[in-house]
């Protein structure tokens, strides 16, 4: 018979909120890069309840496999696609936001009135008898003899998965890449000469460098192609024109 | 407490990842919220493996995770390629054989 331990209820008492409100979260945030992070809190509180109910071996693997590389392949397409206008909240589907919160909460409260009611046949077991040795030595006894079977196929399927994502990131050119000299050439040829020397870098001169300042052409307007695209479509782009110099003295004075 | 307490949360999970899917345009965001109801699936196998006193659970919830890895690798090559042709990772735009 199982007893669950105070430090356990604790735990859980804490951490079932924090996780369901990061979850929540996950849907609110803006940018996808928080909603990553904030489902990686999720995995990694759902590693301790593994290694809180008896599952050392899943919770290790939870945050390896997981937090470890499933969030950062995540975080690498995030890197990859960069920020659009997908990100934002505004409803495109008239309607659909109170249709979809509402069948959730007939759903979740489904889910929660059935847990309450069902009810097994038998208390709680707990996993001290079926560990026996440990968690790792009872699952690969487990696993190499009654799954067997399954585990071959599973590992048929990652070579599969492993293909198929080849073949798609393959991308094959339909027209030859440009070299050097075409690509010179079009500048020269491109709407103006502007560019044929190469882009702005961007910043001030000498009253502020940072990169989402635009550069200052020679007649004091501002440069907004020396700003890299991707900040410009995050509007983190600032204005330059409380970093211009004022009326420039033009006096000479003679050194004495 | 009891440990059917874990299968709430694990409901609740589910519930807000169900959502997410709904309502979220960034098909990466999407494709996180279904992430969050498989883990959520696992969170229950892996209590009842612990209430039933076998390690069945454990296992399937290993394979799961598996199954899972996988997924990400091919989904995130899809988005990938969705965006490369496409430019955008917004699962609106993607409505091609609609018109």
């Amino acid at each position: 018979m199982l007893t669950i331990q105070t430090p356990e209820a604790v735990m859980f008492w804490v951490l079932a909120p924090v996780a369901v409100l990061a979850a929540l979260g996950m849907l609110l945030v803006k940018k996808a890069v928080h909603s990553a992070l904030l489902l990686a809190w999720v995995m990694i509180t759902l590693a301790i309840f593994y290694i809180a109910q008896d599952a050392l071996f899943l919770g290790i693997v939870q945050i390896v496999v997981y937090t470890g590389a499933v969030m950062m392949l995540f975080l690498f397409i995030l890197m990859l696609v960069g920020v659009d206008a997908s990100d934002s909240l505004t409803e495109t589907i008239p309607g659909l936001r109170p249709i979809a919160i509402t069948a959730a909460v007939g759903f979740g409260g489904l889910l929660v009135s059935l847990i309450g009611r069902a009810t097994l046949g038998h208390g709680a077991v707990g996993l001290d008898s079926a560990n026996g040795a440990g968690n790792v030595q009872a699952l690969a006894k487990l696993l190499f003899s009654t799954y067997v079977w399954p585990f071959e196929v599973v590992s048929a399927l990652l070579i599969t998965a492993a293909l198929g994502a080849m073949v798609l990131a393959h991308h094959q050119r339909t027209v030859a890449r440009p070299t050097q000299r075409e690509q010179a050439i079009a500048r020269f040829r491109g709407d103006s000469l502007g560019s044929a020397a190469g882009l702005p870098n961007p910043g001030v001169f000498a009253r502020h460098n940072a990169v989402d300042v635009p550069a200052l052409l020679p007649d004091g307007s501002a440069a907004p192609n020396s700003i890299s695209a991707t900040l410009k479509a995050r509007g983190d782009m600032l204005d330059s024109a409380q970093f211009e110099l004022g009326e420039v003295d033009n006096t000479v004075t003679e050194e004495k | 407490m009891n440990p059917y307490n874990y299968l709430y949360v694990a409901g609740l999970l589910f519930t807000i990842g169900a959502i997410g899917v709904v309502i979220r345009r960034n098909a990466i965001v999407v494709f996180m919220c279904v992430e969050l109801m498989l883990n959520a699936a696992n969170l229950t196998l892996v209590t009842f493996a612990r209430i039933n006193g076998t390690l069945d659970g454990q296992v399937v919830a290993f394979f799961t995770m598996v199954v899972a890895a996988c997924e990400v690798v091919v989904g995130l090559a899809i988005i990938v390629t969705i965006y490369r042709s496409r430019r955008s990772a917004s699962v609106d735009d993607a409505s091609l054989l609609k018109r």
